[in-house]
């Protein structure tokens, strides 16, 4: 499979991450609430009219808006 | 260290400082030794509040302090830059690192930064029962191994284990016991060392600041010491720079990156060393995100929810508001009888008591359940949800999901709103959800819409004024947004599990919020109502209401509603109270058309924010964009007035 953004990632299924894209800001604040390059991530939810994505990563659940959420690249779980 | 205890103020044996991230439970904690007898402060020169008390530990007199919940020590946010200063700067004992234990590997990322600031320090695995319901079983001697400090477990919502902590408080305090310094991989390491060696070298050997934890804040790249290093010493730029190069091109990604994911595998690696997983327990409350955080459920409930909230805050104000008023009234009289009616000095004392009882009139019936009930919803863990709700809505004009909240308390009062929005992390977005904060309308000017709107032309009348103004704040945050094309930072918010509130904690924050309106609104009542007075005194209406008379043509409202256009500034809902006593008459309608008291209705919701208001936006985004928001909601509020002027020209 190949990697996509957690945007259009299916709900319910564990991805790794593969890639933080965007500036040093952007990584730095995805980094502090625990989601980094190969962590394990799960989409729980993801709001209506481009609302944000909700996931799920080492036991907390975290909101990312739409922009943020696609910057985040994730693959299957090998 | 002995560089700090000439610092310290003679009169607490200890300071001890809680750190910790945001929703670990630090506050109950705090509250929970401090007794909810704490002092707020802010930090000079920064809108981030922490909270000090007084407390006796162990026959020990104790300064506790609890910081701003961090995810990291850096200064690439306010509330972190702010905690970073203080444990630097500040003669601080104890560190107590505040981890929710279920989520103990995110949480001991901040743990290795504080290990790397050398102070003596405990850790504190609170909601240890969290995190056994998840699953997770914490070896805390072996983490306490490990790290080399003392680990206490304690579920502060329920007071257990705050006793111990204290203990292993002044125990590491008398050994001063700093714990390890957790090493990187062998290479980064070697960097470190490396850079550390040149800095002690080339630096002050006074700086609070040295050797390793200096070198590694160089290499994230954490502009404080970046940019105190390129003032201070600038010919050592260049080798700091080569470092951090050096770094990037071993590891193939920004020397920051490396920093940072060499932290967070150590941190892995110590959760995976000092656990073991069981099977976590059913949660019902993620059963309850299915429907609270619905693509369509969730916003019903949402509607539910705050419906509920207002409607009760409004008929529980509406019961003591009315005898307040009439003790206010009643005083007003009395001082007038004292003096003599008509005196300077009974207009003086019957404008402070006004001024003053008005206050507390906003307070009590409104302000206070209002503040209180948000504690409450943003205790158990709601306000999050809504924020995720909300957020593409938010983003149609230019914000994201977290600046719904000051928009929802300004409908209480436009001051705590406005105050709210240091949640929102650029000061472009502050900017345009104080302009929003200060446009809803709040509970004085809801008895406005009801008062005139709704006595005399009905509910859905009034109901429309809302919706006016709710499309109006919508396109003016969207034309705003455009006019300062900056992309938002966008949301990232954690969801916190939902949690049983404690009494103590909610009237604590209540109490936090309320003090910002004594403190800038009240004041500000009592003077406006005094300058009132003086206008009343000196019979200047007729002048006042010459010169407003170009406002009033425009809007072909009768001259002498001019004056209670100043009164509004001062103190919204008198523009009704004062619109009887000029036109002389609780009969509108025999002086006023049924288009007048909509377009003055009208007007009155839109134009200026009251004094309080104006004050709270000063506070929070300076005078050069309050005279902004106060200017353009003036001639929003003219040309809004005159097409509604318009409008009931065709319909009538």
């Amino acid at each position: 499979m190949d990697n996509i953004t957690i945007v259009n990632a299916k709900k319910n299924i564990e991805y790794i991450v593969q890639e933080i894209s965007g500036g040093v800001g952007a990584r730095r604040r995805l980094n502090q609430m625990g989601i980094h390059v190969g962590d394990i991530i799960i989409v729980r939810r993801s709001g209506i009219m481009g609302g944000p994505v909700l996931i799920e990563v080492n036991g907390s659940e975290v909101a990312i808006g739409r922009g943020m959420a696609k910057k985040i690249i994730v693959g299957a779980v090998r | 260290m002995s560089s700090n205890s000439d610092k310290r103020n003679s009169d607490s044996d200890l300071k001890i400082v809680l750190v910790g991230q945001p929703n670990c439970g630090k506050s109950t904690i705090f509250n929970e030794v401090a007794g909810y007898r704490s002092i707020s402060s802010n930090f000079p020169g920064a809108t981030i509040q922490y909270t000090k008390s007084r407390v006796s530990v162990e026959g020990k007199v104790c300064e506790l302090v609890d910081l701003p919940g961090v995810y990291s020590l850096s200064s690439f946010d306010e509330a972190e830059r702010v905690s970073q200063q203080y444990l630097i700067n500040e003669p601080v004992d104890v560190v107590v690192n505040v981890i929710d234990a279920s989520l103990l590997g995110r949480s001991l990322e901040l743990t290795l930064q504080l290990l790397d600031l050398k102070i003596p320090m405990v850790i504190c695995l609170n909601m240890a029962d969290e995190a056994e319901k998840k699953g997770i079983f914490i070896d805390t001697s072996e983490l306490s191994k490990k790290l080399g400090v003392h680990v206490v477990t304690t579920v502060a919502s329920r007071g257990r284990g705050i006793d111990n902590l204290f203990k292993s408080v002044v125990e590491t305090a008398e050994k001063g016991t700093t714990g390890n310094i957790i090493k990187n991989s062998r290479d980064v390491e070697i960097i470190i060392a490396k850079l550390a060696e040149i800095l002690k070298n080339s630096l002050d050997s006074s700086l609070p600041f040295l050797g390793r934890l200096l070198a590694v804040k160089l290499l994230e790249n954490d502009p404080f010491f970046v940019d105190y290093i390129n003032k201070s010493h600038p010919e050592l730029t260049k080798a700091i720079e080569d470092f951090q190069k050096e770094l990037s091109r071993t590891h193939g990604r920004p020397s920051d990156a490396v920093m940072n994911g060499e932290r967070h595998a150590l941190s892995l690696t110590i959760f995976e060393d000092v656990t073991h997983l069981g099977k976590p327990k059913r949660d019902l409350r993620k059963s309850v995100d299915k429907v609270l955080m619905h693509n369509v459920w969730g916003y019903f409930f949402l509607i539910l929810f705050l419906f509920i909230f207002f409607n009760t805050i409004f008929r529980l104000g509406a019961l003591v508001e009315a005898p307040m008023m009439a003790l206010v009234e009643k005083g007003v009289q009395e001082t007038a009888r004292i003096f003599g009616s008509g005196s300077m000095a009974a207009m003086v004392s019957g404008a402070v008591i006004n001024g003053f009882g008005g206050g507390l009139a906003i307070i009590l019936p409104y302000l206070f359940p209002f503040l209180f009930g948000l504690a409450l919803l943003e205790d158990i863990g709601y306000l999050p949800r809504v924020a995720f709700l909300m957020d593409a809505f938010m983003h149609k004009i230019g914000l994201h999901g977290k600046a719904v909240i000051p928009a929802v308390i300004g409908y209480g009062c436009n001051v705590p709103a406005i105050m709210a929005t240091r949640i929102l992390e650029s000061p472009r977005d502050r900017f345009i959800a104080s302009l929003i904060a200060a446009m809803v309308p709040c509970a004085a000017r809801m008895t406005i819409i009801m008062g005139l709107v709704g006595f005399y032309l009905g509910g859905t009348a009034a109901m429309l004024i809302y919706l006016l103004n709710l499309i109006v704040i919508s396109i003016s945050g969207r034309v705003l947004s455009k006019l300062l094309p900056e992309v938002t930072p966008g949301m990232l918010l954690e969801i916190p599990q939902y949690q049983v509130p404690r009494l103590g904690t909610l009237l604590q924050k209540t109490w936090l919020r309320l003090k910002e309106f004594i403190f800038i609104a009240w004041p500000l009542l009592v003077g406006g109502s005094i300058v009132l007075g003086f206008i009343e005194y000196f019979n200047f209406s007729v002048f006042i209401n010459k010169m407003l008379s170009p406002i009033t043509w425009i809007l072909g409202l009768p001259s002498q509603t001019g004056i209670t256009l100043i009164f509004g500034v001062f103190k919204k809902e008198l523009s009704m109270l004062m619109l009887f006593q000029a036109m002389g008459t609780r009969d509108l309608l025999t002086v006023m058309t049924y288009g007048q008291i909509l377009v003055f209705t009208v007007f009155v919701v839109f134009y200026v924010p009251c004094v309080a208001t104006i004050g709270a936006l000063y506070k929070a985004i300076g005078s050069k964009r309050m005279i902004l928001i106060t200017v353009f909601t003036f001639i929003l509020a003219l040309v809004i007035g005159f097409l509604t002027r318009v409008l009931t020209w065709v319909v009538w």
